[in-house]
């Protein structure tokens, strides 16, 4: 069965949409991500046009946020505060990555600047946690204990000025690094239609040194923000918010992570990493070889005068 | 399809019952302007949610033809649909440091964004290549006249090449050199196929009558292109009424991120 998607202007078969969104929606609820970093290069795979994929995949990144951020917010593992603050650098950055990502299109280089984003953080972040999750897999055999870091060492991110007191985290923060790690999120949203949770998390944790208790609602709160602004900015700058798309795939991909989480409380925590690294290589990869093989046609027509 | 057409026919072979038509003496019908009159099987098209391509019908008629000419088929028509116009950038891929990327565009001004061509033999051949370039009939005639500075002639034609190319591998130009038949002696049919990706809009039907290769008369008639029902709304809206419309989008996003959260809720 097709439908026809009036922004992507295509006929696809529904039942790849569903199952694409299906299978995603599963695998962010078994690792606990959002899965925006695999829809949108999913979505350009079957050739939906990559303007169209990143914006659909921030919309979709909305829906799969949301239920994560409202059990955390009544666990009370949220922190407000901590959350505005990361908010107002996301609303900034996704401000100037929605600008950023114009400018591409208008000359022609978009699609490119997509692919090499996602071939280096994909390739990055996948060879980082594959790399983590064997050295944690070789530790639990040789019965090792943790090498125990004491999350209160301070760096050099904690002697920058400009201090706010977060109650709910017990930190006290210079908010400069906060609003940076923000800024920096909501480009990525807006060009790669992601929602940075596989960024931001780490880096909350290793870099500002925010307990883990709360990272993740947190997070959770500054991506629905960020990511619902970069669905209305598209929206309006780009026109390239497709509905149909997006509420298919929504549909599909709330139902999935139900399974995915009952499957993941069952996989023990490393082996459950070292599978998401594998994956996240294995898609960053396929977009690699995309780049240097020879396209079948090295002409493109784009309608409307954009390289001026 | 038929019962379009009926009334069609039946007003053309009238046109061409008038005594003015029949009563002209052989050898004296070179002082009688001939005459082109054609009528669409439609002059609206609908593009549905299950679209895929329509065909479109042009019947036509020669009036005041000479005989002289008719007999040994000097006549010949070429019937064309042209989509609406837009500009048009063509890029060219180039490997830089391993990678393929768009290096060199070219942009054309104003040529339409679909085409389909039908004539009764092939173009070429009914007139000389100049006169066809100067009318601008034929997906190889079209006028595609690069904006901005163009670096070397070559270049350009290598562009232009290209984008013929691609929009006849796409199906937005088709070329059907017998697409137009004669019915009876003045009496004639084109068929063309409209593509699925048919953009919306206001189209140009357009025949032209050629005699003994040279071009005399031309006539043409507007075809709308419209996208109906849902998809229309959701374009309409898309690109009318973008803030209301991001904002739905995020709205569907909360109600399914949230009615899941409550349906599967295991506490």
């Amino acid at each position: 069965m097709t439908v026809y998607l009036p922004i992507a202007e295509l006929s696809v078969n529904i039942f790849i949409i569903l199952g694409m969104g299906a299978a995603v929606g599963f695998l962010s609820g078994m690792f606990g991500v959002g899965g925006g970093f695999l829809i949108t290069p999913l979505l350009i795979f079957y050739n939906i046009p990559p303007v169209v994929a990143v914006a659909t995949g921030a919309n979709q990144v909305v829906a799969s946020s949301i239920s994560g951020a409202i059990t955390h917010f009544r666990r009370g593992t949220l922190d407000m505060k901590l959350g505005t603050v990361l908010l107002v650098g996301g609303l900034l950055g996704a401000t100037v990555g929605v600008w950023i990502f114009s400018w591409l299109r208008r000359v022609g280089q978009l699609d490119l600047f997509i692919s090499l984003l996602y071939v280096v953080l994909l390739g990055a972040i996948g060879t980082l946690m594959l790399m983590e999750s064997l050295r944690a897999m070789r530790r639990a055999k040789q019965n090792q204990p943790l090498p125990l870091k004491r999350p209160g060492q301070h760096n050099w991110v904690h002697r920058l000025p400009l201090k706010m007191r977060f109650k709910k985290s017990r930190i006290y923060l210079s908010a400069i690094p906060i609003v940076v790690l923000g800024f920096v999120i909501g480009v990525l949203t807006s060009i790669m239609g992601v929602g940075g949770g596989f960024i931001m998390v780490p880096a909350m944790i290793y870099l500002l040194r925010i307990p883990t208790n709360v990272v993740v609602g947190t997070s959770l709160f500054q991506i629905i923000f960020v990511t619902a602004y970069t669905t209305m900015v598209q929206a309006a700058t780009n026109y390239a918010v497709d509905i149909v798309l997006a509420t298919i795939l929504m549909i599909a991909g709330v139902i999935g992570a139900q399974y995915g989480v009952r499957v993941g409380q069952k996989l023990r925590g490393e082996q459950l990493r070292a599978l998401l690294a594998l994956l996240v290589l294995a898609v960053g990869i396929r977009l690699a070889i995309a780049l240097v093989v020879k396209p079948q046609d090295v002409y493109s027509i784009a309608v409307g005068g954009l390289s001026y | 399809m038929a019962r379009l057409l009926s009334p069609i026919l039946l007003a053309l072979i009238l046109a061409l019952g008038s005594p003015a038509a029949a009563q002209v003496p052989f050898g004296e019908a070179s002082t009688v302007k001939e005459g082109l009159e054609i009528g669409t099987s439609t002059s609206e098209i609908a593009i549905t949610s299950d679209f895929r391509g329509a065909d479109l019908t042009v019947f036509g008629a020669v009036t005041n033809a000479d005989e002289l000419f008719l007999a040994i088929g000097q006549y010949d028509i070429v019937v064309t649909l042209e989509g609406p116009k837009d500009y048009a950038t063509v890029r060219r891929k180039e490997r830089v440091l391993g990678i393929w990327m768009n290096t060199e565009s070219m942009t054309f001004e104003q040529v339409p964004e679909s085409y389909s061509i039908a004539s009764t033999r092939q173009i070429d051949s009914i007139d000389s290549a100049p006169a066809l370039n100067n009318i601008g009939i034929g997906i190889s005639h079209m006028t595609l006249s690069p904006i901005g500075y163009v670096g070397n002639a070559a270049s350009l034609n290598e562009f232009r090449e290209a984008y013929r190319r691609l929009k006849l591998s796409g199906g937005l130009y088709q070329n059907d050199t017998s697409g137009v038949r004669f019915l009876s002696s003045n009496l004639f049919r084109a068929s063309l196929r409209l593509p699925a990706n048919i953009p919306d809009g206001v189209h140009m039907v357009r025949a032209y009558l050629f005699k003994g290769g040279e071009l005399l008369l031309e006539r043409e008639q507007p075809l709308r292109v419209v996208k109906t029902g849902l998809e229309q709304a959701i374009t309409d809206a898309a690109h009318n009424r973008p803030i209301v419309y991001g904002m739905f989008c995020v709205l569907i996003a909360v109600v399914t991120g949230w009615g899941a959260s409550l349906l599967f809720r295991r506490d």
